[in-house]
């Protein structure tokens, strides 16, 4: 005991505890207040995540339209007069938009100022002209003011993203651009308004037009093979080992087995998936078919795991007196474990899925990863899927990914979410206390 | 498949209608031994599974006969000098073509009558296939109902395929952990056939580059991994520098202090930060946490790389915060009440007592646990392959930019790709390494953990 500093007096225990007690209780403060620190710091680590990616995001649901008196020039896209869709598709739309640009600012003659004027809105814009004239023919002839997308640099700049402050030559848009821009809107000619592209669009080169549509669709065709390949297995899997395995040697190693591939590295299925699924039995690469035969294989355990806890929070009174009116063992389990099994079976599914939808990493290596501007249609399709999206948009160096892939990650959050949240409640409803 | 189906729908009424009337009729079908249901899932099964076994056969090896047909179709002359990988090109745009995609070559005149050639087998095959799968749905259906009679135990039969059927799922789980391993270490074999294992797992240059010609310098590229192994292990001591002492003190907290209603709204957040995809944790390292590390070791008057370890290492911290925390927080509930009691009778503080008595309890499991977390540290991807750099560097500095494992496989293996090239194979090198390393931090750690809870049970 460390007593050399105390008074020699009285040597009582009780004083010793006495006169360490303060000591003794400021350490307990102090652990207890580490203890507190470490569950804040891990809070504030969730919050200021969900800040970042917020504050980068939100802004990607908004898109910059300037709105532009178009003359649909019939010299230009339909010369012949034919009105014939071909023909309508084919037109120059481009140099529509340039003369378009150049009514707007007459003033506008030198070339370089030209240039960077048709720079103003978004190299989609001539589309947006082709399907307005091949919807309603009506059009050409006319002039209508229409909201053409802005360039990728024009929206980050009215959103602010880009500094004006800055030096001309560290920004991305010039000076004299930022003046015509700012007679555009002292016009009233630019309007921030919301973002369907983003959801109806397939990925693109240019931020502005590029959207999570091919990526949704990729994912949804993916889960859902996904599901198929691992709920069936996963749920027949556990009512075997859990009801009906004998105690031997070939279900300790299945047990072992499970338990290690929930905790393999993800990356090391994506290799399983390269060398056997796809230059074995020469599953097409880059489709949802083969993602989902990797992805199924990594959920199989979590559904596993979570089916056989969900059977056995099954009371045995249950299948006795099932048998015990006459039920075969399968016949018990099918109809009167399973059922009751299924809501626990359901939610580890559905957080099964969850981690699947997550994934990328094992996708990466079966040729997920392609630019794939179309929207896949089937199983079978080149795809992509959300998280590999989200990681080749982080890639991309314009300014204006960054916001589109903060997005993006927001989508697949809420989708987590609320995954997550089906999973609880579907706890909350059928859970059973027995 | 629909066809396909559609007779096994077909066979399950038939087998059921067969049954009752075998029976006499719907008054009598106490004198079935099975349920007539059962008659009907036995024809269907009848119907389907060698169907179904036909088909797989038929595919698989279809594309082998067509292929191989085509081929001794091909003209002499065309295929007179060919090695066999230009072979393999010249049939792959066969292949191309007649599937109607874009085809590199020219396309002469032999080609595209082998393409045409192709086709029409393929369809021919095709034809054939279904023919004969559904000859022998629909056989199999009319054996299941032919033996259809009252004493069939067509219940028992049903069941022993079910049970059959459920015991090959359960082994799925062992085929994904040998198709793991063969996959592997076949790729690696063909790898160490080129690259000696020592080179590899002793060498202390990585660049992994494939010559364009034979004569190229430094056509061989250099495969030694180590710079590999320690940027990944420096990383993953970052990860575990900020999870474990976070993510312990938080379980202790919240087991041992927290009340009630605390614990039930913190636990779960903190666990939300499990459920974020690791691609989220990527692009917050690469596109946030970096450039502040970078702006702050610029202050600070540091070198700091732009995919410094240290911001992949923290990000991934943070990430396994919560798998640490969770299976603490397990082994510590697990921990029997009455030794805190003991404690707290011989006047200990609560501090005290977590740290006399609770943790050395837990320590087995908490250990478990954390080799897990390490386990994944190490086989973390996303994280790294966006926030940590290419370069090979063997270096034990935070602020320098190091490359890891996984990176390397997913670089390796992303992009155009041949398959025999030792490039490639590298790859399955690295991944044979890093499931070894993971399958034997987890079987430990499970093994512990495993002990531990039922030393208390």
């Amino acid at each position: 005991m460390r007593t050399a500093t105390q008074p020699p007096a009285p040597r009582r225990t009780i004083d010793i505890v006495n006169a360490s007690l303060k000591r003794r209780y400021a350490r307990e403060r102090r652990f207890r207040f580490m203890g507190a620190a470490a569950v804040a710091l891990g809070l504030l680590f969730v919050a200021i995540l969900f800040a970042d990616i917020t504050l980068k995001g939100y802004t990607a649901f908004q898109q910059t339209y300037i709105e532009v008196p178009v003359y649909f020039d019939p010299a230009t896209i339909d010369p012949a007069g034919s009105r014939d869709p071909q023909a309508l598709a084919a037109a120059d739309y481009l140099a529509v938009v340039k003369a378009s640009m150049r009514r707007l600012f007459p003033d506008v003659t030198e070339r370089s100022q030209l240039r960077e004027l048709y720079a103003l809105v978004s190299a989609g814009a001539p589309q947006q002209l082709q399907s307005m004239a091949l919807r309603h023919p009506g059009v050409i002839g006319t002039t209508r003011d229409v909201w053409l997308i802005a360039a990728g640099d024009v929206d980050m700049l009215v959103k602010g993203h880009l500094d004006r402050a800055l030096p001309e030559a560290d920004r991305r848009i010039k000076d004299s651009s930022i003046l015509l821009l700012d007679r555009l809107a002292a016009d009233g000619r630019i309007e921030k308004r919301f973002n369907t592209g983003f959801f109806t669009n397939g990925t693109s080169r240019e931020p502005e037009l590029a959207g999570i549509a091919g990526a949704l669709a990729g994912t949804f065709y993916t889960l859902v093979l996904t599901l198929l390949f691992s709920f069936p297995l996963g749920v027949g899997a556990a009512l075997y080992l859990q009801e009906f395995a004998p105690k031997n040697r070939w279900t300790d190693l299945i047990e072992v087995n499970i338990n290690n591939l929930a905790a393999v590295p993800s990356i090391v299925f994506g290799l399983l998936g390269l060398a056997v699924f796809i230059n074995f039995f020469g599953v097409p690469r880059s489709t949802p078919l083969v993602g989902a035969l990797v992805l199924g294989l990594m959920t199989l355990p979590v559904i596993i795991i979570a089916s056989r806890a969900a059977l056995q929070s099954v009371p045995p009174s249950i299948r006795e007196a099932a048998l015990g009116v006459g039920a075969s063992p399968l016949q018990t389990q099918f109809h009167h474990v399973l059922p009751l099994a299924m809501p626990g079976i359901m939610t580890g599914a559905i957080i099964g899925m969850a981690r699947a939808l997550g994934e990328s990493a094992p996708l990466l290596m079966i040729g997920m990863i392609a630019f794939i501007v179309d929207v896949p249609q089937g199983f079978t399709d080149s795809a992509t899927v959300l998280p590999v999206q989200i990681y080749l948009w982080a890639d991309s160096p314009e300014r204006g990914f960054v916001e589109r892939t903060s997005a993006a990650i927001l989508v697949l959050l809420g989708f987590l979410v609320l995954m997550n949240l089906a999973a609880v409640l579907l706890r909350r409803r059928f859970e059973r206390r027995w | 498949m629909l066809a396909l189906l559609a007779v096994m729908a077909l066979a399950y009424h038939g087998g059921r209608k067969r049954a009752i009337t075998s029976a006499g009729g719907a008054g009598r079908i106490s004198t079935l031994h099975s349920l007539p249901g059962y008659y009907g899932f036995y024809a269907a099964l009848w119907a389907g599974i060698p169907a179904l076994l036909l088909l797989g056969l038929w595919l698989g090896i279809q594309d082998h006969v067509v292929t191989g047909l085509v081929k001794s179709a091909l003209p002499a002359q065309t295929l007179a000098g060919l090695s066999d990988s230009e072979l393999g090109l010249l049939l792959n745009d066969v292949k191309n073509l007649a599937s109607g995609s874009i085809v590199g070559g020219t396309v002469t005149p032999a080609i595209q009558a082998a393409a045409d050639h192709f086709a029409h087998l393929q369809r021919l095959a095709n034809w054939a296939m279904w023919l004969l799968v559904l000859a022998a749905a629909v056989s199999g259906m009319a054996l299941a109902w032919g033996r259809t009679t009252p004493t069939m135990r067509a219940r028992n039969r049903v069941e022993s395929i079910v049970m059959g059927a459920m015991f090959l799922c359960s082994s799925i789980a062992i085929l994904t952990t040998l198709g793991i391993i063969l996959s592997v270490v076949f790729e690696s074999l063909q790898f160490f056939e080129k690259i000696a294992p020592g080179e590899f797992f002793l060498g202390t240059l990585w660049s992994p580059q494939t010559a364009m010609r034979a004569d190229q310098v430094a056509a061989a590229g250099a495969f030694g991994a180590v710079p590999l192994f320690t940027g990944t292990l420096l990383i993953s001591f970052i990860a575990m520098a900020v999870a474990v002492p976070i993510g312990l003190m938080a379980a202790i907290y919240l087991s041992e202090y927290a009340p009630r209603h605390v614990r039930s709204v913190a636990k779960p957040l903190l666990e939300v930060l499990a459920g974020i995809p690791t691609v989220v944790y990527g692009f917050f390292a690469a596109l946030t946490l970096a450039p502040v590390i970078r702006a702050i070791g610029e202050s600070l008057g540091l070198q700091v790389a732009s995919e410094s370890a240290l911001a992949a290492g923290l990000v991934m911290g943070i990430m396994i915060i919560p798998f640490v925390s969770s299976l603490s927080d397990d082994v510590i509930n697990a921990v029997p009440q009455a030794m805190r009691d003991g404690s707290y009778a011989l006047g200990a503080t609560q501090s005290e007592t977590i740290r006399r008595v609770v943790i050395p309890a837990a320590l087995p499991g908490i250990v478990g646990g954390v080799l897990l977390a390490v386990s994944r540290a190490i086989g973390e991807t996303m994280i790294v392959v966006m926030a940590a750099g290419l370069s090979a560097n063997l270096t034990a500095n935070p602020l320098a930019s190091v490359t890891t494992v996984t990176v390397q496989i997913v670089t390796l293996l992303t992009g155009d790709q041949e398959f025999d090239s030792a490039k490639t194979l590298a790859a399955f090198a690295l991944g044979l390494t890093l499931f070894l390393v993971t399958l034997v931090l987890n079987v430990i750690a499970l093994h512990i953990v495993r002990k531990y809870r039922e030393q208390y049970e």
